[in-house]
């Protein structure tokens, strides 16, 4: 293999310095190790090939872009949903023929959307938001782009299963959009899908071949977010370049290989009782079902189930998955702070300590979900317990950001407005958690609006703040270009105002009663009484999904157009990915791995603006870190 | 035409924020690092305006809305709740506005300016210590105190408790009462049919007198407890005046008791709204008449309350008898499955 294929398809940055290694090479350490772009010697022989450098490609970088991007068609696609049904809540009178247009007639009758077309709107918004966006688009993307050039590995440990993780989450796409143009339109029992409603297929029109449909994509997402997250650890653990020992990775590996275990611990979860969802909707088996009489169709011949049981197996995975949603979010905004506030990250180690207690913890709670469900009040309050004291680590990580801006130096970028903003978010969000974890607060709160706004805020808009902040602070690495600032200052306040309007008036909301997953409030005298609020909620919708479109438009127009990267390292950051070529090829450094020698966070230590991690311990320095 | 109009507004508004921004850079590109340190500086004064407009936002709107904030409890229990809700309240609003107050006043004090550095500033042991402990107790009052009135609201019901089942279905909520023998006769989900809507098993005789109303209604003061299933899907039993929320759920029965403190009529002149009523709602997605699943609840003095137990014929009498379901009703003794009474799964 001619060791300059690892170049492929990039000719700006070719410097002469070339890798002599082979398939096992030799690395900084001396230490023999798998050569991780073994096993695609053809991908790299068709240097030119548009298909193996753009669709079928084992480079990290381009897996990255490929979930970033496949994550944004996403993003935009759920949150058109949303506003889709916000009009409902908001202005149920005005007609909206489009509907029709694109979905069929049957869906909206005059323009006016039915009930069963606003339930396969908030499930399959829901779906795509917590999977395909949060979880494949945020730590797919950034997992794949950063770990190799933080951790100074040439690529994956397995390039090629990093390949098939994108392919199964892009077929698991495929098979969801399908779904929505089936006769019987894709699924719409909510996104925690639980039986009866989802087992049953005459209990309603979204728990028809929709619902076969989601549970078939949920499981080859699976099998990606498992491929992806072996490889994650693995990488992490074994290709660590000399010098990166544990202590001296970025948060934002810290955080990704948290996520990782996360994921691969609770994901099998999901697909085992999705498994036995499908038995229980095709063969007739009874896991979740007893004693059912569907009216016009009679008693269901299914007995002996638990309908509860599924919603252990699904919160199982269901709480691991927000952490699993919002860490990345965490060691994303932790690393852009530093970087921005020219200051270490305070607390390095207790950052690191209580985003390994949140994740044991996140494993204990999942009954919480559960408390109306008529849950023995005993295993409730272990419940109760268990999720209050994640509160703890989560306000030290707080308090440890807050003291990070404290006498910082900080240079606003959109990146860094995002994680500001992040912080902000999660203050919001969390607080409510607590009202929530605690089950007599619940039994009033439970499925109101209350905890659509906790969720939405502390997972949902955190979680995208983590994103946008990842995304405006490494398009540099991306595509060598920058993100237009102005449009993202722009985007960042519409969308953290106006993320505001969404969803802090639906506290208000929740405290009166109001339910969620209604169609129309207009039945019940006392939910009524928001109609002006849920207008100004979907008015304030429309408004940052249009925001939106301005950072896609950057996005695209950026990659082609925004101002070239002009120095190796454009943010004055300490890690080592800012070590590359401005355009790094396949296997990222032209020569030999960077050596490591000390922490990320060396920002404004010893008189100096900051000193990358590549540079020496100098004599008689001292170190906090590790 | 007004949707392109809108359209065509937006697009412009668009192309507008675009050619300013790009102008901007270009700008912002030939001033170089004072261009850097403007934005730093705009962007700190923006966050000093926003967390000063965001707790104005928040208090205003708070006070406008704070009719419509927890109802009035009409129940016993609703009052630990809202007390249980106001002391978190309390304590997550001190932290909330510290928190956000520190957030943006760092945010625009500590904005870039040239020449300065960061402080280095990694780690503190002791003040990790001190946002780790005080949240601690926090937690555990409210761990405490929360778990205090959990207890007590899902403690066993009192003997005398009347009973009221509620069964949901798609798309409506059905009610049973005992009739004068005080005691609800068994069902069985075999029996269901499309006059027997919750199978009931008339060779129980208990179950003979059972009423089935199309309304709710509770005598203020007493105790009741709510013995809650489905026929179908999983429901939800809402009733947020109540302060209650149970799940329905086919096979697996739930309960939950409460004692309501205040009547309709009460609760009509405190709100100062004649047409204020009780509403029993479904809080779990069961399909597409999921938001109309609806059904009146009154709260009676005891005098309303006989007199409208007094109207209600045994459901027996008035939708089985002499009609072909009744003989359907008693020849099932022979091919009759195991009548099962329902294991409560709940603290029993």
């Amino acid at each position: 293999m001619d060791a300059k294929d690892l170049h492929h398809g990039n000719n700006e940055h070719h410097t002469g310095a070339v890798i002599t290694d082979h398939v096992h090479y030799q690395d900084t350490e001396g230490v023999i190790r798998f050569e991780a772009d073994h096993g695609h010697h053809d991908g790299d022989r068709n240097k030119k090939n548009f298909i193996h450098t753009y669709i079928f490609s084992t480079d990290h970088k381009m897996i990255g872009k490929q979930f970033l991007i496949t994550g944004i068609i996403w993003a935009i696609i759920g949150g058109g949903l949303s506003n889709i049904f916000r009009m409902q809540l908001g202005f149920p009178d005005v007609p909206l023929h489009f509907i029709g247009t694109i979905f069929g007639d049957k869906w909206a009758p005059g323009g006016k959307m039915t009930p069963d077309f606003y339930n396969m709107l908030i499930t399959m918004h829901g779906t795509i938001l917590v999977f395909f966006v949060l979880t494949a688009g945020l730590s797919g993307t950034f997992a794949n782009l950063l770990i190799p050039l933080q951790i100074g590995a040439r690529d994956m440990a397995s390039p090629v299963l990093n390949m098939l993780s994108y392919w199964f989450f892009f077929l698991a796409g495929a098979v969801m959009f399908t779904s929505f143009f089936l006769p019987s339109g894709a699924a719409g029992v909510s996104w925690v899908f639980y039986p009866p409603l989802s087992a049953i297929r005459s209990a309603a029109v979204g728990s028809e071949t929709g619902a076969d449909f989601w549970l078939i994509s949920m499981a080859l997402f699976i099998v990606s977010s498992l491929l992806g997250g072996l490889n994650y650890i693995t990488t992490i653990l074994n290709l660590r370049t000399k010098g990166m020992s544990m202590s001296k990775l970025p948060l934002t590996i810290w955080a990704l290989l948290i996520t990782a275990i996360l994921g691969l611990l609770s994901f099998p979860v999901l697909l085992g009782a999705a498994i036995l969802l499908i038995f229980d909707r095709s063969m007739g088996t009874s896991f979740y079902l007893d004693k059912i009489y569907i009216s016009g169709i009679g008693a269901m011949p299914h007995e002996g189930g638990n309908p509860i049981l599924y919603q252990h197996l699904f919160w199982f995975l269901g709480h691991p998955e927000v952490y699993i949603v919002i860490l990345p979010a965490f060691g994303l905004v932790s690393e852009v702070l530093a970087v921005n506030s020219r200051k270490p990250i305070f607390g390095y180690r207790a950052m690191i300590l209580s985003m390994l207690a949140i994740a044991a913890l996140a494993f204990f709670v999942w009954a919480h979900h559960m408390f109306v469900t008529g849950l023995n009040p005993f295993v409730g309050s272990v419940f109760v317990f268990l999720t209050l004291l994640i509160a703890i680590p989560s306000a030290i990580k707080v308090f440890n950001w807050i003291t990070t801006i404290w006498r910082a130096n900080i240079r606003y970028t959109p990146a860094m407005m995002f994680s500001v903003g992040f912080i902000s978010l999660f203050i919001s969000g969390g607080l409510t958690g607590i009202f929530l974890g605690n089950s007599a607060i619940d039994i009033q709160l439970h499925d109101t609006y209350f905890i659509v706004a906790h969720f939405h805020i502390v997972m949902g808009v955190a979680a995208f703040f983590g994103m946008f902040a990842g995304v405006y602070h490494w398009f540099p690495k991306m595509y060598g270009r920058f993100m237009n600032r102005t449009i993202g200052f722009i985007h960042f306040w519409i969308t953290f105002v106006g993320s505001y309007c969404i969803f802090w008036p639906m506290h208000y909301q929740g405290m009166a009663g109001v339910p969620r997953r209604y169609y129309s409030h207009g039945a019940f005298e006392s939910f009524n009484k928001f109609g002006t609020l849920s207008e100004f909620i979907t008015i304030a919708a429309i408004v940052v999904f249009l925001a939106q479109l301005l950072f896609v438009f950057n996005f695209l127009y950026s990659m082609y157009r925004g101002k070239k990267v002009t120095e190796l390292n454009p943010w004055k950051s300490n890690t080592i990915e800012w070590t590359t070529p401005i355009h790094p090829g396949h296997g990222n450094w032209d020569g030999p791995l960077p050596e490591v020698h000390r922490g990320p966070y060396d920002y404004g230590k010893d008189g100096e603006d900051f000193i990358p991690q590549t540079v020496p311990m100098r004599p008689g320095e001292t170190t906090h870190h590790g | 035409m007004t949707t392109y109009l809108v359209i065509a507004a937006l697009l412009l508004i668009g192309m507008l924020v675009v050619q300013i921004s790009k102008a901007n850079e270009y700008i912002n590109t030939l001033r170089g690092d004072d261009a850097e340190l403007d934005t730093d500086r705009i962007n700190g004064i923006l966050w000093l305006i926003f967390t000063i407009l965001f707790f104005v936002g928040i208090v205003w709107s708070a006070w406008y809305y704070s009719p419509l904030f927890l109802p009035e409890s009409a129940s016993e229990h609703g009052h630990w709740i809202d007390t249980m809700f106001n002391i978190t309240l309390i304590l997550t609003g001190i932290v909330f506005v510290l928190t956000q107050i520190a957030l943006g006043y760092f945010a625009w004090k500590y904005h870039g300016k040239k020449g300065k550095l960061g402080f280095y500033y990694p780690e503190n042991n002791k003040l990790e210590m001190i946002w780790t402990i005080v949240p601690a107790i926090a937690l555990t009052i409210l761990v405490v105190v929360g778990l205090y009135y959990w207890f007590r609201i899902t403690g066993p019901a009192s003997s005398d408790a009347r009973v009221v089942e509620i069964t949901g279905k798609q798309f409506n909520w059905l009610v049973r009462y005992p009739g004068p023998d005080g005691k609800l006769g068994t069902s069985n989900w075999k029996l269901i049919d499309e006059t027997n809507s919750v199978g009931i098993d008339f060779n129980d005789k208990t179950g003979i007198d059972d009423i089935m109303p199309t309304e709710l209604h509770f005598e203020v003061n007493k105790p009741y407890l709510l013995k809650i299933g489905a026929r179908d899907v999983i429901h939800d039993v809402g009733l947020p005046h109540f302060r209650i929320h149970m799940d329905a759920m086919p096979g697996l029965p739930t309960h939950f008791k409460f004692t309501p403190t205040i009547t309709t009529d009460e609760m009509k002149q405190k709100t100062n709204n004649p047409a204020f009523d009780y509403e029993l709602c479904c809080d779990y997605l069961c399909g597409k008449g999921h938001s109309a699943m609806k059904m009146m609840v009154y709260v009676d003095t005891k005098e309303q309350y006989q007199a409208w137990l007094k109207k209600q014929p045994s459901f027996f009498d008035s939708a089985i008898k002499g009609t072909e379901a009744e003989k359907k009703a008693f020849a099932k003794v022979t091919e009759k499955v195991s009548t099962e009474k329902g294991s409560d799964h709940s603290n029993h």
